[in-house]
This record gives structure tokens, C-alpha cells and sequence, in this order.
């Protein structure tokens, strides 16, 4: 299997009052035609970031620092702003957490629909409006001809998120990348939407990076799964294996704070600590100071192991 | 939506009616136009006749009950100093006010929006601090200081354009208007320069204020993400969205140009509204004065029912809700 997303090394920098940080340190992974990986991490572990990074969508104080990131072979990172916008949306698309926030409120849906085909393929109007159509009933909207006139704050926000990822869609791009697509969602609604996603992935073959904080989510959807932490990949493996038999003490962590995996009426267990500021990263490896099993050798930042498909970034794996 | 306007319209009655009490109440306080009307070496019954002839010798209360009969029939009056009627006087002179305030709008908009856009895209730059810095002048610095030092340098120096008066004027649907000829144009540049400074400074401010805080926006990044091409994302996307708030402004400021483009008129001697009404209160002519100010009144209220009419042209949420009220 060829990897269609290839990402080696990738640093993103941030460039503050508290000096550079590296919100992105280093991550690698890769992604093959049809797959769906996981990339799974607390808030501010860098994961939101490795998506931008990406799409060269990293906003000044922020730049991609280093690393690579091959798509279909070709190189993105230092790739004209042109060339690349016309990798956006179109073989590479992004959806975003928040439906409220992510179509602009002042556009109708026709009109923000329109302009993402007609920004890389020169048809006529009709037939851009045709393929709008058809994108809004591939994800499931009643009467999208009526649909497509109105406005974003005359849908609700499962609604909107559809309207958003049938825009991901209109191209039927190589690659999505779904920044946490669902968390800002009622549980129902998320259900609906991850079936969906589900569903239009195996139907496109579009490539799937599914980034999210719920490991939940994780479990029913991806085949893949990257562990993110403080900037860098811990742990990385098939989905079945990582979430059923972690190697790194953080993963393992995660997977205990799941409210499900506790008794019931039980005290819920937590990690201890919290998610170190990059600013006051401890040296060696990041997870140390909430980790039971760390010792002298921590001190150190661990390279990555493989153990058989499996990669972890652990001086002591479980 | 014509329920809602005649409502909007019913309201400006009354705001009218409140303002032409105080007004009318205010100037009998502060004296006695006859005083100033007649020769001071008049005597006793020349004084009486003048008063009579302008109905000021009836008691107050009186002389408004005949000033408001008059003001349902639209006749505001007569003006005291000139005889005429105080509406046509005001309106003679409300062109030369209105085009004046209509450059000086188009210089704010036309140079403010471009210059905050770019700074507000390029916050760190060093174009972009100029651009702040000297907005603050334009803040901060008095408008009859600023004035008169454009008269300095344009047209006392450099000698490029005229420093008082107004230029030739053309008719234009019955007004009488200067600036759509270059010669008459000349006139107005620096007056409206000066007029328009105060409110370029404020929309520079108010546009960066808006992009810094919009491009924050996720719409702005999934737009981005959709692969719009540059040109597209701030023209369409971020431009509409920073226009609401701004169009609030703009609606303010243009009334307020028109209502107190009196330092600048006075400045360049510029024959306006704002002149006029200068000159009427120190000859405390009354039916003037209060002429101008329902004028005033209603052209504030009018712009503001436009601007709230064109926030639901451009904003989709404004629309629905109004649908329901």
C-alpha cells in the first residue's frame, strides 16, 4: 500500500512573548488511499495544528518549521500559496469543529457552495449548482434545491455540519481532514454524522484524518490510530491493538478516563496533573511528571520503538 | 416592511414636535431679536411696530401655537433678517452643505476602508503602523487647526487650489451643484478634506479593529480551506461581514458631517447650512434657527431608518427576524 499523506518530521512553530514554541515536534505518520487514522490527543497536544499545517493553513505568529509532508508525491511544505490553494478544497479538504462557526453567516449556502466549485473547475453556473445539489442529497438534506437558497443560521447545527461536509465533498477530494467534525454536536447528531462520514468515505474512497479528543469515536470509526501528546506522536498502531492493549502509560490513561470503562457509581479515574503548557515543557519526556511509571531514564526524550506494526515513543512501554 | 417604516415615520413626528418646543422655548429665554433688528436709536414705537409686524408681542405660549399651526401646513415662518420664509432660506442653502458632506464621506470611505483593510492584514508591518499613527492625528487634532493649516499649504504655498468661496455651480434636477464640474470641484477639495478627516481616522480604526477580530474567524480559515483564491476570501467573505458594523458608523458620522459642518464651513467661508445658522442665532433669528434644526432633526432620523433598512439588506439574520416582528 502506497501512502497518498505522507508526513515525516513535521515542527510547527509558534513565535511569542514566551519565545518560540513547538506546537507540532516531530510528528510522523502516513496516510494510505481509502484509510481512516485517528489522531487522537488532549486539547492544546498539537493535533488541530498538524491539520493546519497540512493544509498551509498555519496563521502568522505561526509557521511550519520543518519537515515534510509528501501528498501523492508531491512536496507541500514551501509549496507556492497557488499551487497549494488549488490542492485546497479540491484534493484536500478540511472540515472544522464548529458548524456554527465554519460557514459564513452574511452567504447564502448557494452561494458559498458555488464558489468552491467554480474556484477550481471553470463550468457554468447550472452546472455548478447541479453538483451543489447533488452533494447536499449525497449527505442526506431533504429538498436541497430549497435548501440551497437559504441561509446558514436557518439550519440547525447538525445541519449545518452536513451542509459543511457536502462542501468537502463537492470534489470528491483525495483527502479530508476532519478537525473534531462532531464535538460541538449533540450526542444523537453525532451518531447521525459519524454513520455518514462512514458511510461517504467508503462510498468516494476519499482518505480520512480523523482528528478528535474521543476515544470513543475513534473505536467505531478508524482503522488507524496516532497518540498525540504535548507536540508528539506517543503512540501509533491499528486501532483494535491501541485501544485494546496500549504500550504507552498515556494511552492507557485516556482509555481509563472514558467514563464507560469504570464502574458504575465508581470514582471516574483520571490522569493526574494536567496537560503541561508548552512554555513549561519538562525535559525529556513530556508525560513524566503525570506518569506512575517514570524514572531516571525519563529524563531523556524516548525515540520511537517499533513493535511489530506498532510504533511507541516510551522508555518503560506497558 | 411599510408597516415598519410608517411606524419609524410616526415616531420622527413626534421627535420633531419634542425638538421645536425646546428649541422655541430655549431661544425666547435668551432674548429679544427686536433688540437686534431694529437701530439702536429707534424709539419706543418703532420698537412696538417691529415686534408687532413679527408677531412679538403676543405672549409665548401664543407666538409657538402660531408657529406650530403654521408648521402642520409646512410653513416654518418667516426669517426675521431676511423676510423670507425661514424653510427657503435653509433650503437654498442645504445643497452647497449636502454635496460638501457627500465628498468628504466618499474621501473617509473611499481611502479609510482600503487603508484599514490593509492594515488590519498587516498588523506588524511598518506601512500599517504609520497608517495607525497618523490615524491618531487625524483623531486627535483639532478640525479648525487642521483646516487652516490646508489653507497654508495647498493654497497660500503650493497655491493648488482656492482657499475660500465656492466654485461655479451647474444644475442638477433643480439643485444648484458645484462639484461635478473640475472648476467647481477645486473649491470643495480641501474644505471636504477637512471635513472628511476626523471620519477617515475613524473608519481606518474601525476596519483594522474588524478585520483583526474576523480573520480570527473560522469561517475565515474554512474559506481559506475551500481553496478560494485570496482576492475572494477578504473581498466577499470578510469584507460583507466587516460592512455591518462599519454602515452602523458611517450612518452616524454622515449626519453628524451634515449637522456640524459648521467649523470647517466658517473656515473656507463656504456658503452652507452650518454658516447660516451661525449667523442666525447671533441676530437670534428665531424662525431659522428652529427651521434648521427640524431639518437637522429629520435628516438624522432619515439616514438612520436607511441604515437600519440596508443592515437587512446585508445581513440574513436581520432579515428573518424583522419577517417576524
Amino acid at each position: 500500500m502506497t501512502a497518498l499523506l505522507q508526513v515525516e518530521g513535521l515542527v510547527t512553530e509558534y513565535s511569542g512573548r514566551e519565545g518560540r514554541l513547538r506546537a507540532v515536534d516531530g510528528v510522523d505518520f502516513s496516510l494510505a488511499r481509502g484509510e481512516v487514522l485517528g489522531l487522537v490527543g488532549e486539547s492544546g497536544s498539537g493535533k488541530s495544528v498538524t491539520g493546519l499545517s497540512i493544509m498551509g493553513l498555519v496563521d502568522a505568529p505561526g509557521r511550519v518549521a520543518g519537515g515534510s509532508v509528501k501528498f501523492d508525491g508531491r512536496e507541500l511544505v514551501g509549496l507556492a500559496e497557488e499551487d497549494l490553494r488549488r490542492l485546497r478544497g479540491k484534493r484536500i479538504a478540511m472540515i472544522f469543529q464548529d458548524p456554527m462557526m465554519t460557514l459564513n453567516p452574511v452567504l447564502s449556502i448557494e452561494t458559498q457552495m458555488l464558489e468552491t466549485v467554480l474556484a477550481h473547475d471553470a463550468v457554468p453556473r447550472a452546472e455548478a449548482r447541479r453538483r451543489a445539489i447533488e452533494a447536499l442529497g449525497l449527505v442526506g438534506i431533504a429538498s436541497p434545491e430549497e435548501r440551497l437558497r437559504q441561509y446558514p443560521h436557518q439550519f440547525s447545527g447538525g445541519m449545518r455540519q452536513r451542509v459543511v461536509i457536502a462542501i468537502a465533498l463537492l470534489h470528491r477530494p483525495d483527502v479530508i481532514i476532519a478537525d473534531e467534525p462532531t464535538t460541538a454536536l449533540d450526542v444523537t447528531v453525532q451518531g447521525q454524522i459519524l454513520y455518514e462520514m462512514q458511510r461517504l468515505v467508503r462510498e468516494t474512497g476519499a482518505a480520512l484524518l480523523w482528528i478528535t479528543h474521543d476515544l470513543a469515536v475513534v473505536a467505531g470509526l478508524a482503522d488507524r490510530v496516532a497518540v498525540m501528546y504535548a507536540g508528539r506522536i506517543v503512540e501509533q498502531g491499528s486501532a483494535a491493538e491501541v485501544l485494546d492493549a496500549p504500550l504507552h502509560p498515556y494511552t492507557r490513561g485516556l482509555l481509563d478516563s472514558v467514563p464507560a470503562a469504570n464502574a458504575a457509581g465508581g470514582r471516574l479515574r483520571q490522569i493526574p496533573g494536567m496537560t503541561p503548557s508548552l512554555a513549561h515543557l519538562p525535559p525529556g519526556c513530556a508525560f513524566r511528571e503525570r506518569c506512575g511509571h517514570a524514572d531516571g531514564a525519563c529524563s531523556s526524550v524516548p525515540e520511537i520503538t517499533l513493535r511489530a506494526a506498532r510504533q511507541v515513543r516510551c522508555h518503560h512501554p506497558l | 416592511m411599510p408597516v415598519y417604516v410608517l411606524r419609524r415615520l410616526a415616531q420622527t413626528l413626534l421627535v420633531l414636535f419634542v425638538t421645536s418646543a425646546l428649541v422655541f422655548g430655549g431661544l425666547y429665554l435668551v432674548g429679544d431679536p427686536v433688540e437686534i433688528l431694529v437701530n439702536p436709536q429707534a424709539d419706543q414705537e418703532e420698537r412696538a411696530r417691529t415686534a408687532a409686524a413679527l408677531g412679538l408681542d403676543r405672549p409665548a405660549l401664543e407666538q409657538y401655537g402660531i408657529f406650530l399651526k403654521g408648521a402642520f401646513t409646512g410653513d416654518l415662518g418667516k426669517s426675521f433678517v431676511f423676510g423670507r420664509p425661514a424653510l427657503q432660506v435653509i433650503l437654498e442653502r442645504m445643497p452647497a452643505t449636502l454635496e460638501l458632506a457627500f465628498l468628504a464621506m466618499l474621501m473617509s470611505l473611499g481611502l479609510g476602508i482600503p487603508l484599514g483593510l490593509y492594515a488590519g492584514l498587516r498588523p506588524h508591518g511598518f506601512a500599517a503602523r504609520t497608517i495607525m499613527a497618523g490615524s491618531i492625528l487625524g483623531f486627535s487634532l483639532p478640525t479648525f487647526w487642521v483646516g487652516l493649516l490646508l489653507i497654508m499649504v495647498f493654497a497660500v504655498q503650493l497655491g493648488w487650489l482656492p482657499s475660500t468661496g465656492r466654485g461655479p455651480t451647474t444644475e442638477l434636477l433643480g439643485l444648484q451643484i458645484s462639484i461635478l464640474t473640475w472648476e467647481g470641484l477645486r473649491y470643495a477639495l480641501l474644505p471636504a478634506l477637512n471635513l472628511a478627516l476626523f471620519k477617515l481616522s475613524l473608519i481606518i480604526r474601525l476596519t483594522r479593529a474588524q478585520v483583526r477580530e474576523q480573520s480570527l474567524l473560522d469561517y475565515m480559515r474554512f474559506a481559506r480551506a475551500k481553496g478560494l483564491p485570496r482576492r475572494r476570501v477578504i473581498g466577499v467573505h470578510l469584507l460583507k461581514n466587516i460592512l455591518i458594523p462599519l454602515i452602523t458608523v458611517i450612518g452616524l458620522e454622515l449626519g453628524s458631517v451634515i449637522a456640524f459642518a459648521v467649523v470647517t464651513e466658517t473656515i473656507f467661508a463656504w456658503p452652507g447650512m452650518g454658516k447660516l445658522v451661525i449667523d442666525s442665532i447671533f441676530q437670534l433669528d428665531r424662525p431659522v434657527v428652529v427651521a434648521y434644526l427640524l431639518v437637522t432633526v429629520f435628516m438624522f432620523i432619515l439616514i438612520n431608518l436607511l441604515v437600519d433598512l440596508l443592515y437587512s439588506l446585508l445581513d440574513p439574520r436581520v432579515r428573518i427576524s424583522e419577517a417576524k416582528g
